[in-house]
């Protein structure tokens, strides 16, 4: 299974992850929904739709959370007949980071998946690099940085 | 038959001297539905690779047309992994220590396996 990165620390774990836990489909990316690194994806229509339906999942999870006076909830599963959807948060050196992750239930399990996430996440904190200083988005750049990173993750 | 009634069920099997742990698991997901465990026995990591295993060897099994297994046992170095499949899809597991009495735990998994069934 191919994994593509914008930011090159994610790759090791994240491959680690992926052939470990046997994931169809994985995203890793910003509350925002701006996608650092993807494996399984073959277009970036899909990439992009699936990153701001994850974004908008877990951003309405933690809404509901934080209505119940409780911090976001850790973990989400979805099970359908052939397979499952995860959706997961870690924080690191990076900031927060949101993971999405489709897996076959003939393949693998919820319970395997949980156990490598928890895994990517103690490395993805230890690889992170310091979150830099935050720089003011111009439209300008915004074009420019999407295409850059699409093409980091389809080597377009 | 909740969880919770189902806790103290496990005492028979944890009773068994050299039984670090016993669980009973969704053999579906991975997941423990309930768990008697001794510190230091990562009960998630062996009910999900636990769980795993349990699927592949009961694929072997049927491939090789030799029917469903009603327990088995992994002898490692420093202990063992004692399963009993329930026909309900749950696994009841053991962790336990290499010189474990296996015919006195399997007897204990046995029975909790008839009652989570």
């Amino acid at each position: 299974m191919t994994v593509r990165a914008v930011e090159h620390w994610l790759l090791d774990p994240l491959h680690g992850f992926v052939r470990e836990a046997q994931a169809r489909l994985v995203l890793v990316m910003t509350p925002a929904g701006q996608v650092l690194a993807q494996s399984g994806f073959a277009r970036a229509l899909d990439v992009m739709a699936s990153a701001a339906l994850g974004a908008a999942i877990a951003a309405s999870t933690a809404e509901l959370a934080r209505q119940l006076g409780q911090p976001p909830f850790p973990v989400l599963s979805h099970q359908g007949e052939r397979h499952g959807i995860f959706l997961s948060r870690c924080t690191t050196g990076r900031g927060p980071l949101v993971a999405l992750v489709v897996y076959d239930l003939d393949v693998t399990s919820l319970g395997l998946v949980q156990l490598f996430f928890e895994q990517l996440a103690a490395e993805l904190v230890a690889a992170s690099p310091r979150v830099a200083a935050p720089r003011p988005v111009l439209a300008a750049d915004f074009e420019r940085e999407l295409d850059d990173s699409l093409n980091a993750l389809f080597r377009r | 038959m909740t969880p919770g009634a189902l806790g103290p069920i496990l005492d028979r099997v944890t009773r068994v001297r050299g039984v670090r742990g016993a669980m009973i698991v969704s053999g579906d997901d991975g997941l423990i539905v309930v768990a008697q465990l001794m510190e230091g026995v990562k009960g998630p990591a062996v009910a999900a690779l636990a769980a795993s295993l349990a699927n592949r060897l009961g694929r072997a099994l049927e491939a090789a047309g030799l029917g469903a297994s009603p327990f088995w046992h992994l002898q490692a170095e420093q202990g063992a992994l004692l399963v009993v499949p329930t026909p309900t899809g749950m696994l009841v597991v053991a962790v336990a220590d290499p010189d474990v009495n296996v015919g006195m735990a399997r007897l204990e998994l046995l029975r909790v396996a008839e009652v989570a069934r």
